[in-house]
Formats: C-alpha cells, structure tokens, sequence
C-alpha cells in the first residue's frame, strides 16, 4: 500500500492557478524528488500535503486512508514531518525551544504543568548528535549557522516516528560539506522504511538520493519517473519547457 | 574495519570541543540585560535622593512610591504578554475608566434603565463581590473584542486598540452619565475600598505595604514563571520571534493571541479596581494616558516593541523608575510638568540601548 497518494490535486487562490491536476503516489522506503522552476506549484503542492492549506479539488490518502487535514498539527499526527524551505525557526529560542516547539516536554504535578527544560534540551543534544552537527541546544537560533539553523529544522521532524518527511530545499542554505551529511541523512532516513519528498534545485542532490523525480510546470505535473531513466538534461528540458512531457 | 573504529571516535572528538565551549555565563548574561541596567540606575537615583533628601528614604514615602507605581505596574506585567507577541494595547487607559465606572455603579445601587427590576432590587447583585466579578468581566470583553479583532479578523493591533481607546472611554462616560461616582454602600464598600485602600493584606508584618504593591509583586512572580515555565509563554515568544513559523509548528497563534489581550485588559481592569477601593470614588476618566505610562515601563524594562523580547522583572523595574524619578523630581522642587519629558526620554533611550544590543549581537 503506498504511503502517499495524490488523486486530481488542485489547488487555486482566487483566480490564480497554482496547481492543476497533480496524481502522485509514495511508497515506503522511496525518495522523489520535486522539482520545478520558480512558480512551478512545489512548495504549494508540500503545503498541501502537510495540511498548511486544503485542496481545491483531489484526495489526499495516506496508506490507504483519504485524509482531511485542516492544520499542519493534524498532519504531523498522521506521521507528516515537514522542513519548511525557510526553515520556520524562531531566532529568539533557542535550539532546544526550536525543536519542540508546539509539543513542548512538559512535567507535570496534578493540575499545574511545566515545562521540562533540561529533558529538552538533553533530548534536542542527542538529536543533534545523531545530525553529526556541532550545535548547541541552548544557543539561541539568532547566533546560528546556515548548518546548524538546518539542523534544528531537520532535527523537529526527528522527534515522532514520521512515516513521511517532507523538506523543501534542505540544502539551499548551508556548506558543501553540510550538505553532504543532509544528503546522507536523508539516505538513512529512506532506508529505514520512509517516504520522503525532496524539493530541490540543486540536480546533483536529487540524482544522489532520489528514486524517482517528478517535474512540475506551471502547477501541471509533467514527468515522473524513476531516476535511472532520466538525466539531468531531460530534467533541465522539463523544467523549462524544452521537453514537453516525459 | 579498524579504520572506521577510529574514524568514529574522531569525529566524535572534533564536535566534543566545540559543544563543551562555555556557554555565555550567569553575569555575561545578566550584564545583557536592559532590565538590569535599569535597576542599577533606579539604586543610583535611590542612593542619591536618600542622602539629598531625608524625606525620600521614609517608610511613608516608600509606602506611597510603592503604591502608585502598583497601579501602572500591574498593566505593564499585562502589557508585556501583548508586546512579546509584536503587538500593542492603547486602549488599558479606557478600559480602567470603564471597568472604575461599572464597579461603582454596582456598589451604589442605583437603579440602572436597562436592567430587569429583579437586578435592580437584590442585595447580592450590588456586593463587593459583584462588584469585582463585573469590573473585571468588562475589562475581559473589551479584550477579546480587542483580540478577535487582531487574531481573527487579522487587523493591526495599533488600529484595533486605539479605536477602542475612544470607544471605551466614551461608553465609560456615558455609563456614568458624565458623574464622578461616590458615596457607595457603606457596607459593602468596605471590603471593596480595603482591598485597594489597605495594606499588608490585614496581616502584622512589622512594615507597611500596601495592598496594590503586595498583589503587584505577587503578579509579577506570577507572570515571570508563566514566561520562563510554561508552554503558552514560549508561543508567546515564539509568536513575536516568527508568527508564521510558530503557525507551521502547530502553535495556536491565534488562540494564544487573543488570550494575551485579555489578559491585557483584565490586568487594567484590576488596576481599576484597585485604584477605585483606594481612592472610594469611580471617575469616567480614570487612566487617562496611563497606556503610555504601561507601554513605557514595560520597554524602558526591556520589552521589544518589535516583539519576541520582555520580561516580567522589566515591566517591573520599569515602572519603578519611572515612578521614583517622578518622585525624585517632586522632592527635588522641580516643575511637575517636566515629568513627561523625563518619561520621554527614557523611552527614547530604551529604544536607542536596544538598537545598540541588536546591533552588537548581529
């Protein structure tokens, strides 16, 4: 049963178009990679999916079940894990508050509840770890690296057990050498069993970790196919045209 | 396999280091805070008028400072909340007005046109209690028209609160027909005016405080601990830093919102309360600019205008100032009218020191 599956996604605001149409299907343990110029629908289409805005038309069914999310909270419930292409941090928190934020570690005595400051900010330490990134939890995000701003978005989704992680241009703003342990991380993140979406413009990226690319034009999706079959150049003519449909 | 052995370790090595790196310490931390440079200039003023003026260090003048500056206070801890978020409240000065107004006219027992007879006649609806209970629920819808309006309908809280500040007022004075309300029931009154008017609580303390300031401190623990330990703080903060990453991280930003001005507004409505049971009379004009007054201590405090910076220790201190310089400035002989240039300027500064700071930490 596929972890995702998108039926006649459409998706306007007011009389703008910004998708059209859009079949898709995920399976577990699979990577695709989105990819599309400026304006092409992707990070509506990710919105979408995380329950930020409900469709205009089309079903959304995840493992089988069609689904209705009217916030993302809803979403994440249903094990959707998103990395926000700006990151959706708080440069006044600090990394461990970054992390949990919306579903805070609380202790707890009879009615009065508070929150658990050091448990956080020792589990967001662990996270970070396992990232492999030299971050600290209780630096404010103010004072951060490109890396380690990544890091703690990409640590947020760590937090359940996602079935599907989301993430809108992880690498867009962070080191070669970081991105290559996102990449990496991302590998894992498949291999244990995820589905996972990777929008992206970087070609190299998608051609190391994705399975299968899918390319949107103008919020009409016009290739999808498995990765050993493409090139960057038949995505590059996708992309802008060149190529009507592949 | 023995190579990856120790490439492991290695790794581990080089990001140890940087993650044992001293975090900022205890007194840097404190150092960066307005809050504490605030509290430094208020003992230097303090020091200097105790020697100057042998009449400011009396337990009297502590006594009178300390209560004064209670009732400014207090709106400014409830100020707080709201300026964290990024927004503003203009309109507390009204709500005092309104909430001095309802309050009176229960304990005066007038009959009111537009309430039933029944209302109208019973004992217990004009009591103390009531007389609290209804301060305070007007103040609480004045917020959440206040919060609706900002969270929901998504207007500016500058708009939104400074329509209310006239529309208040005027419901204010025409509630009271335009007539300084006294000469309240003299039984129930007594417990109404004690709360406001008295001291210590009515326990033997072996110093005098008043009430207002004893509920302020109280307040002001209060507050600092909801900040610091609960979840509906940290959305606060995480609001004024980045409204829409809060709203992707499932915060409830609008529901947080209005929350922040009721309680706004119901910290102005027992500032009312308050100053009526001292005062033991209710007039349609009660706070009139004191917004500015709470907007003022909590940023010469260290609040943020821009949001995602305050603190309750802030709107404390920052009021104190405030309120001993006006003091200072009485006792030194100084023309009263020079207090709003005062005023003026230290908020001016405030904003100019966290310029500075803003500065310095990018």
């Amino acid at each position: 049963m596929p972890a995702l599956e998108l039926t006649g996604i459409s998706k306007h605001f007011g009389a703008i178009q910004a998708l059209t149409g859009v079949d898709m299907t995920l399976e577990h343990g699979e990577a695709l990679g989105l990819m599309g110029d400026n304006g092409a629908g992707k990070s509506t289409l990710v919105k979408v999916i995380a329950g930020n805005f409900p469709p205009s038309e089309g079903e959304i069914r995840i493992e089988g079940r069609t689904v209705h999310f009217a916030k993302p909270a809803e979403a994440r419930a249903q094990g959707v894990e998103v990395v926000y292409q700006d990151l959706a941090l708080c440069n006044n928190l600090t990394a461990a508050a970054n992390v949990f934020l919306g579903r805070e570690i609380k202790k707890r005595l009879g009615p009065l509840q508070w929150l658990d400051h050091n448990l956080m900010a020792r589990r967001a330490g662990e996270l970070f770890k396992e990232l492999k990134s030299e971050t600290r939890p209780r630096d404010l995000v103010r004072q951060m690296s490109g890396g380690q701003r990544q890091a703690v978005a990409i640590a947020r989704t760590r937090l359940s057990q996602p079935r599907m992680v989301l993430m809108d241009e992880p690498t867009a703003a962070i080191s070669v050498r970081q991105v290559a342990e996102v990449l990496d991380l991302i590998k894992r993140l498949r291999d244990s069993g995820m589905a996972i979406i990777l929008i992206s413009h970087r070609m190299p990226d998608v051609f190391a970790v994705c399975d299968r690319v899918a390319v949107l034009r103008r919020g009409r999706k016009v290739a999808d196919k498995a990765i050993k079959s493409s090139s960057p150049e038949e995505v590059t003519g996708l992309i802008t045209g060149a190529i009507e449909r592949a | 396999m023995a190579d990856t052995s120790k490439a492991t370790p290695s790794a581990q090595v080089a990001i140890d280091p940087v993650l044992a790196v001293q975090q900022q310490t205890l007194l840097q931390r404190i150092a960066a805070a307005q809050s504490f440079w605030v509290t430094i200039a208020l003992i230097l003023i303090c020091a200097v008028m105790s020697v100057k003026e042998p009449v400011f260090a009396t337990e009297d003048n502590f006594f009178n400072i300390t209560r004064n500056f209670a009732f400014i206070g207090i709106m400014a801890l409830g100020m707080t909340p709201v300026i964290v978020t990024g927004g503003i409240d203009l309109s507390v000065g009204s709500v005092m007005g309104l909430v001095a107004i309802v309050s009176g006219s229960v304990l005066l027992k007038q009959p009111i046109d537009f309430m039933p007879d029944w209302w109208n006649n019973a004992d217990w609806t004009h009591s103390w209690f009531m007389a609290i209970i209804l301060g305070l629920a007007a103040g609480a819808i004045a917020g959440l028209v206040n919060g609706v309006l900002i969270a929901y309908v998504g207007l500016p809280p500058f708009v939104v609160t400074l329509g209310m500040l006239s529309a208040v007022r005027s419901v204010a004075v025409v509630l009271s027909e335009s007539k300084m309300l006294y000469d309240f029931r003299p039984d129930q009154a007594a417990t109404f005016k004690a709360l406001g008017g008295g001291e210590n609580f009515g326990l033997a303390l072996g110093f005098r405080v008043s009430n207002p300031f004893l509920i302020f401190v109280i307040l002001t623990l209060l507050l600092g601990l909801v900040l610091k330990m609960s979840a509906w703080g940290r959305h606060i903060f995480a609001i004024g830093g980045n409204e829409q990453a809060a709203n992707l991280t499932g915060v409830p930003v609008k529901r947080v919102k209005v929350q922040a001005y009721v309680i706004c507004s119901l910290s102005a409505a027992l500032s009312a309360i308050l100053s009526v049971g001292w005062s033991g009379s209710a007039n349609n004009s009660l706070g009139q600019s004191y917004e500015l007054l709470a907007i003022a201590s909590a940023v010469i405090g260290g609040a943020n205008l821009m949001g995602g910076e305050g603190t309750a220790y802030g709107a404390f201190i920052g009021s104190a100032l405030i309120f001993v310089i006006r003091n200072s400035l009485l006792m030194a002989g100084v023309d009263s009218n020079w207090q709003g240039m005062f005023v003026g300027s230290f908020i001016i500064l405030a904003v100019v020191l966290e310029r500075v700071r803003g500065k310095r930490r990018e």
